[in-house]
């Protein structure tokens, strides 16, 4: 095991606008999160947790306090630095899918290999895999207005899943679909988690889907109010 | 990196297939202008160039006023006693021919055709390089006394006698009728619509007395004995029609005597001074084109935002954003210049047989064209692109 916490996030506060206007986003938020979890981070909205993924996910940086991305600080990062480690190491899932559109599901699940400059051949295959680990066998040259919500979360997924990432980041991953097709991809969400070994944040509103998590974080007000594993009592 | 952006752009271009094409039309249809004007100007210079080194070498023109067209009307024509004083005291002249034009239509049963008919002497022949295909040229008493008897082009031959051979057989003229003496052989089609062989030739007097009713000749055409001689006879030319037309010494010349290669120049100077007007016109439609495609570059931009942020959050670098959207507006630019290429070959080929100029494929105006085009891409590509490059990926995400 690696000597340090995958992530560990100490003291971080996010400012929003100067002076006057400032608003204070998070207040000193301190997490550690460590290799192979499945964390769900909840809370009402405007509690600062979308601020907080976003700093997880390195798209944003903190105002203060320090970020280690197994050990190495992100806060000193410059853009393209954040970009390579969001490469290298990050998969994202969305709310609203965010496929290309008019885009086959192979090509957009291709898409991050093309960035890692990976060969045509091994892009083919491995974005074939992908789909398949997601239950996409066989459609992979629908585009995404020819597939369903689930199936294009799915597709996400294997975009996330398709460049083997330590974390995979999903911002209200079933905020857009039914309640059956969401207990689907939850279970997806886990069973990567527990047979692949990758590490999941998972920012929701609903319980029913931090309840597949196996840690909850709890944002309130710009800090973390409670942070507990799964089954115990609040 | 620029493979797999290439690729990237490719692919970009094929989502959007006619949003593609209807950037690119304002390119391939400047490059097709640009091509089309230069080629076919090219080609008019081309053809009066050959039009004038088939007149015959050693060869000046003396023409009345300081150049053709407009002014010219002004400067008092030549006399026939120019003529015979240019034969007699410029010993260096081999040929002198004097023009006197006129149109006409020409009858011969029941075929009419219109022409220009030249009134000369039988110097006229040997000056131009028309050689008799059959029959002769005139004797001298037809010109002294003003025959009616005609000597006539291919092309007048053609329309009024179909294959027959015109010598010995009686055309009608305006009201009079002539005699077909000769017939010469074709120089063929000689550019700007303008046929060589479409002319029937008179002696001086006959068009004269006929056809113009004055003394007046418009030019004469003086050959002279060899290229060294040619700066003599300019010189001598010039001196005594200064004195024959009562020229004083601090007046300029109220006539022109022209070699080859100012005959030339002068000519080709319009169509070269046309040529690069219609090319400018036709670079401002390419300018536009190109402002085209930053507009359409920048509302994609805007239009794309949410994928671009997709891109920047699955770890593309900013510089792989800004070379994407630059190739795409390259690779557009690109395929809109190679499309107005072929137009534009095409389209030269076609006009160029319609006003009857040479095409002639000039590799530099395509390859100028073309790279210019691809210019235009990364010029007015660049500022979409860096614009796509800077967004921040959270906004861009978060664009609807």
């Amino acid at each position: 095991m690696n000597e340090f916490p995958l992530i560990k996030l100490s003291r971080i506060t996010k400012t929003y606008g100067q002076g006057q206007a400032a608003f204070l986003a998070l207040k000193g938020v301190d997490l550690s999160i460590d290799q192979g979890e499945f964390v769900a981070i909840m809370g009402p909205s405007g509690s600062g947790k979308s601020t907080a993924m976003n700093i997880l996910g390195c798209l944003d940086i903190p105002s203060s306090g320090s970020y280690r991305f197994q050990g190495t600080p992100v806060e000193e990062m410059d853009r393209n630095q954040r970009a390579l480690l969001r490469r290298h190491f990050l998969g994202f899932v969305f709310q609203g899918f965010n496929l290309l559109p008019r885009t086959s599901a192979l090509e957009n699940v291709e898409l991050p290999l093309i960035y890692r400059g990976e060969k045509a051949s091994v892009r083919h295959a491995e974005a074939r895999t992908a789909l398949g680990k997601v239950g996409l066998t066989g459609w992979e040259d629908h585009t995404p207005a020819e597939l369903s919500g689930g199936q294009q979360q799915r597709v996400a997924i294997a975009r996330a899943l398709v460049t083997r990432p330590k974390v995979l980041l999903a911002d209200e991953p079933t905020g857009n679909l039914d309640t059956q097709t969401s207990e689907e991809i939850m279970e997806l969400i886990g069973s990567l988690n527990r047979e692949h070994g990758i590490t999941v944040l998972m920012v929701t509103h609903e319980s029913d889907m931090a309840a597949y998590a196996k840690r909850i974080v709890h944002f309130v007000d710009g800090k973390v109010d409670h942070d507990r594993q799964n089954g115990e009592q609040s | 990196m620029l493979w797999n952006t290439l690729l990237l752009a490719v692919r970009a271009i094929r989502r959007n297939l006619m949003r593609s094409f209807l950037t690119i039309l304002g390119i391939v249809i400047g490059v097709a202008a640009v091509i089309t004007m230069v080629t076919l100007g090219n080609g008019a210079t081309q053809s009066i160039s050959d039009q004038i080194s088939r007149m015959g070498s050693n060869i000046l023109m003396v023409i009345p006023g300081q150049r053709f067209g407009p002014g010219a009307a002004s400067a008092p024509k030549f006399k026939s006693s120019d003529v015979d004083a240019i034969k007699g005291q410029i010993f260096s002249a081999k040929w002198v021919a004097p023009v006197a034009n006129s149109q006409a239509t020409a009858v011969f049963q029941a075929n009419n055709w219109s022409t220009t008919v030249t009134g000369s002497n039988n110097d006229f022949f040997p000056a131009g390089n028309w050689e008799l295909a059959s029959g002769r040229d005139f004797s001298e008493t037809e010109m002294r006394s003003g025959k009616a008897v005609c000597v006539m082009g291919e092309t007048v031959r053609e329309k009024l006698f179909g294959k027959q051979n015109p010598v010995g057989s009686k055309i009608r003229l305006k009201q009079f009728s002539c005699e077909v003496i000769g017939l010469l052989k074709s120089k063929g089609q000689s550019g700007m619509g303008h046929d060589q062989d479409d002319s029937i030739i008179m002696p001086l007097k006959t068009v004269q007395r006929r056809l113009t009713g004055d003394k007046d000749i418009n030019r004469i055409t003086v050959s002279a004995r060899n290229s060294d001689a040619i700066n003599t006879v300019k010189n001598q030319l010039e001196l005594l029609l200064r004195e024959r037309r009562n020229v004083s010494a601090n007046e300029d010349d109220n006539f022109r005597v022209m070699d080859t290669r100012q005959i030339t120049e002068t000519l080709t100077g319009t169509t070269k001074i046309l040529t690069m007007l219609l090319g400018s016109v036709a670079a401002v439609s390419l300018l536009v084109g190109g402002i085209g495609i930053m507009n359409i570059m920048l509302v994609s931009v805007t239009e794309r935002t949410r994928e671009i942020g997709i891109r920047l959050a699955i770890g593309a670098l900013e510089r792989e954003v800004l070379l994407q959207f630059l190739i795409e507006a390259v690779v557009l630019s690109s395929i809109g210049g190679l499309i107005g290429l072929a137009i534009a070959t095409g389209a030269s080929v076609a006009i160029a047989k319609l006003i009857a100029v040479p095409y002639i494929f000039s590799p530099g105006i395509n390859l100028l064209a073309f790279i210019f085009s691809a210019a235009i891409g990364v010029i007015f590509g660049f500022f979409p692109a860096r614009r796509a490059a800077k967004l921040n990926p959270i906004d861009a995400l978060r664009h609807e």
